[in-house]
């Protein structure tokens, strides 16, 4: 595969997007092709918000009749999947930290999450208030350290894609545009392949669906712990039940569900990117992308070992294991794998306005 | 006494030699029908497909709506539009054969892992007789060879194939190299879908003369025609006329060899077009441009050099499908010629004796023959005849830009080949190698393939059931 002809991940995907334009055979795989062919020429933000609307399916690529050794030597996937993670770091609060992550996101992730986990297995010295966890780690110190690790991230997300809809130029944001993006989203309807079988990201031959269905079990699981969360905390603050809640009570419904999707989803996931070709991707963040597949699974597995042996001597160890990776997660998330959901959402907002 | 399975040589009922579309069809085909199948492609695995992995759709009659196609388009007016840009050269019976078995090859074609897609933008006028294929040419051919080989076909490739030993009217042997080595094979028949001999520059200088070798071939390197001047030679029946290609004017950047589509250059229509001298030798605006698409490589090819300069202004960048190379761009008409190393003073004449043979261009109209020409200036522009005076000035070089020769195998309605004295026995033609048994000249977008088609599934079938 040779080296990109520019040096610059965006100049490359601009000289790559002036042949695609000139082609136009893919244009029913995407999103990315009908909005790239309402151009002649690409501005910086245009090409940002091509990278973000491609979820890297690699159909063009195995389609294209200019791939290596073609002297045009065309690489959509992986210009594109530079070009997107160089919009996210550009773009992430603080800026620094997302640079560090992607860059290096296993030893990341790992560290916080020991750390974390010390933290919270040191502090279970402190005076406990309640019963199951919460004699632990009483719920004020745990709200004490969740609900800020909880909103300056979502604060941090927020500035970084009122900066990205700068840079694609967005317009106003109506019903119908977020229709459209949550609709699409809902569906991975840009993994579907335009023809419905899927794509060829593993096999760089046959089509499959694998990667989209592993990746909605991921959100699902993500969403279900999410509603666990919420669920809970309605149940404490306004019916005044405090946990533990019993196996048929929606927390737990939920959370139990969630984290068993959440672990088969990150497993998929892994086998997916492990049997992608590494060249078709944003080569210098294949690392930080499986540090995020293995905190999201620590996150899951460890939750639900803490169900599975909460009753053990094994609690405070999990409790302290699954707190830190939680809390970690959190905190990484402006800055790891897991914002491309925002940005893409973001993306696809912003295609529905160009199609509308 | 050796068993057939285990020999080499005879391990193989049908051998197809050739990688693209009609070789794809035939070998599918014949392995449906329960022949043990073997495709010989010249090409690498990357380069697999000849100009198939160029190719963008095919022409589809359609009684109604069918997949992709909206309304119908019937024989009579498929033939029509056959008719009208061949000038007649038709084989009508081969000709009206292929369009009444095209219906029924996009469903087969769907059967077989194709999958379609809307006509592209910039495409509209298509959306009714073309069905494109979902990621083009070259995701159709992955697809046929996911299916040949899942039904059981071999393929190898780098395995150019020299010679056919044609013995009284069977073909006894194949010869090919593969791996540094030469091969031999004994199959029961032999289908042939190697293309034309379009990348031979030697080839078509012989037909052409030397301007030839200024010629860019925008498919594969690998359609040299070893395969049908190996059969010629050999006294197999040829059709077609050796100095007709198809020969379109393309990006002068373009690389030598497999530019595909995206060297194509739709500007003319809204240009001037001068020589190396720059002079001006044709009427731009003939036609609207699809209709005169293939006439401008012939017009290049006798210019100098085999080049023209296509020259616009501000007002018609944005008139025509944007290409793969930037245009050339100056504020002068000066600065331009210098750019593009064209003689400055005359350039800035042809186009200030150009702009005064302009009239009134309110009636302008880009998709339309508008009628806007000029007076008194020869040769004239006959539509779309706008001043070039807003700067910045744009400027493309123009080349030749060969796609596929007509010159080929003459086949029958079965496919299959002949000599003087009758039928070769077990030899079988499809694609651009045969096309000329159909087209004498001039070419219908997307034909090529619908030939392609229903020849290879043709020839299959005809080899499958002759090795039975």
């Amino acid at each position: 595969m040779p080296d990109n002809l520019y040096p610059s991940p965006i100049e490359e995907a601009r000289r790559q997007a002036q042949i695609c334009n000139a082609c136009r055979y893919c244009e029913g795989y995407c999103a990315v092709f009908p909005a790239m062919h309402m151009q002649r020429a690409f501005s910086d933000g245009d090409i940002t918000q091509l990278a973000n609307l491609c979820h890297n399916c690699q159909n063009c690529h195995d389609a294209c009749q200019y791939t290596a050794p073609h002297e045009f030597a065309l690489n959509l996937p992986a210009v594109l999947a530079e070009v997107r993670q160089d919009s996210w770091e550009e773009t992430a609060v603080p800026r620094a930290l997302g640079q560090a992550f992607h860059r290096s996101g296993t030893l990341i992730a790992g560290a916080t999450v020991l750390i974390m986990a010390l933290l919270f297995w040191l502090a279970r010295h402190l005076p406990g208030e309640g019963t199951g966890f919460y004699a632990i780690l009483g719920h004020g110190a745990m709200l004490a350290i969740f609900l800020p690790a909880t909103l300056l991230p979502c604060l941090a997300i927020a500035l970084g894609l009122r900066r990205y809809w700068r840079r694609v130029e967005g317009g106003p944001i109506r019903l119908a545009h977020l229709r459209a993006a949550f609709g699409s989203a809902a569906r991975m309807r840009n993994l579907a392949g335009g023809h419905g079988e899927g794509c060829t990201f593993e096999t760089g031959a046959g089509f499959t669906h694998h990667r989209r269905y592993m990746h909605q079990l991921v959100l699902i699981g993500f969403l279900l712990c999410f509603a666990a969360t919420v669920t809970g905390t309605i149940l404490h603050y306004i019916f005044a039940i405090p946990a533990p809640y019993p196996v048929f009570s929606l927390p737990k419904l939920f959370g139990v569900t969630g984290g068993i999707l959440l672990c088969l989803g990150c497993l998929g996931m892994l086998r997916a990117k492990l049997a992608g070709r590494a060249e078709l991707q944003a080569r210098a963040v294949r690392g930080g992308e499986f540090g995020f597949i293995a905190l999201l699974f620590t996150v899951s597995a460890s939750g639900l070992a803490l169900y599975a042996f909460g009753g053990t001597a094994a609690l405070e160890g999990l409790l302290a294991l699954h707190l830190g990776a939680v809390l970690s997660f959190f905190l990484l998330t402006p800055y790891s794998k897991m914002a491309h959901g925002f940005y893409r959402l973001a993306a696809l907002v912003r295609d529905a306005q160009r199609s509308a | 006494m050796t068993e057939p399975d285990t020999d080499p040589e005879t391990r193989y009922d049908i051998v197809v030699v050739g990688g693209g579309n009609a070789a794809l069809c035939a070998a599918m085909t014949a392995a449906e029908a329960g022949a043990r199948v073997l495709i010989l492609e010249a090409a690498p695995k990357a380069y697999r497909g000849g100009n198939s992995r160029h190719t963008r759709n095919f022409r589809c009659m359609h009684d109604g709506p069918l997949s992709v196609l909206v309304d119908r388009y019937d024989e009579a007016e498929y033939f029509d539009d056959l008719m009208r840009v061949t000038g007649g050269k038709t084989d009508e019976a081969l000709a009206r054969m292929v369009i009444r078995r095209s219906q029924a090859c996009l469903p087969w074609m769907e059967a077989h892992g194709v999958r379609f897609q809307p006509s592209l933008s910039g495409t509209l006028s298509l959306a009714r007789t073309n069905a494109f294929f979902m990621g083009g040419g070259k995701a159709l051919v992955n697809a046929y060879y996911r299916t040949a080989e899942a039904l059981g076909v071999d393929v190898l490739y780098e395995a150019p194939v020299t010679h056919l030993a044609l013995d009284g009217q069977r073909i006894t042997r194949v010869d090919y190299t593969h791996d540094g080595r030469a091969h031999s094979l004994r199959p029961r028949a032999v289908v042939v879908a190697s293309g034309g001999f379009q990348a031979d520059l030697d080839w078509l200088a012989e037909a052409w003369g030397p301007p030839a070798r200024n010629f860019l071939i925008r498919g594969t390197p690998y359609n040299r025609g070893t395969v049908l001047r190996d059969l010629l030679d050999q006294g197999l029946s040829q059709i077609g006329d050796p100095t007709q290609c198809h020969a379109v004017a393309i990006d002068g950047r373009a690389p030598k060899y497999d530019g595909g589509i995206v060297t194509r250059l739709d500007c003319v229509p809204f240009s001037i077009v001068v020589n190396k001298d720059g002079q001006r030798f044709h009427d731009e605006g003939e036609d609207v441009w699809p209709k005169r698409y293939a006439i401008w490589g012939r017009l290049i090819a006798a210019q100098p050099d085999q080049v023209g300069y296509v020259i616009i202004d501000s007002k018609a960048i944005e008139l025509f499908m944007p290409s793969v190379f930037p245009p050339v761009e100056a504020d002068t008409l000066e600065a331009l010629a210098r750019k593009m190393d064209l003689p400055a003073a005359q350039l800035v004449e042809t186009v200030t004796a150009f702009n005064a043979a302009c009239g009134d261009t309110s009636a302008f109209h880009p998709t339309e023959l508008d009628g806007v020409r000029t007076e008194g200036l020869t040769p004239p522009k006959t539509n779309w005849a706008r001043p070039i005076c807003e700067p910045p000035f744009y400027a493309y070089s123009l080349r030749t830009g060969v796609t596929f020769t007509y010159l080929g195998l003459h086949v029958d309605e079965t496919a299959r080949c002949s000599t003087a004295s009758g039928p070769v026995e077990n030899l079988w033609a499809a694609g651009e190698t045969m096309a000329g048994s159909i087209l004498g000249q001039g070419y219908l977008a997307g034909y090529g393939m619908t030939i392609g088609t229903v020849f290879g599934r043709i020839a299959g079938e005809e080899a499958a059931r002759h090795a039975r």
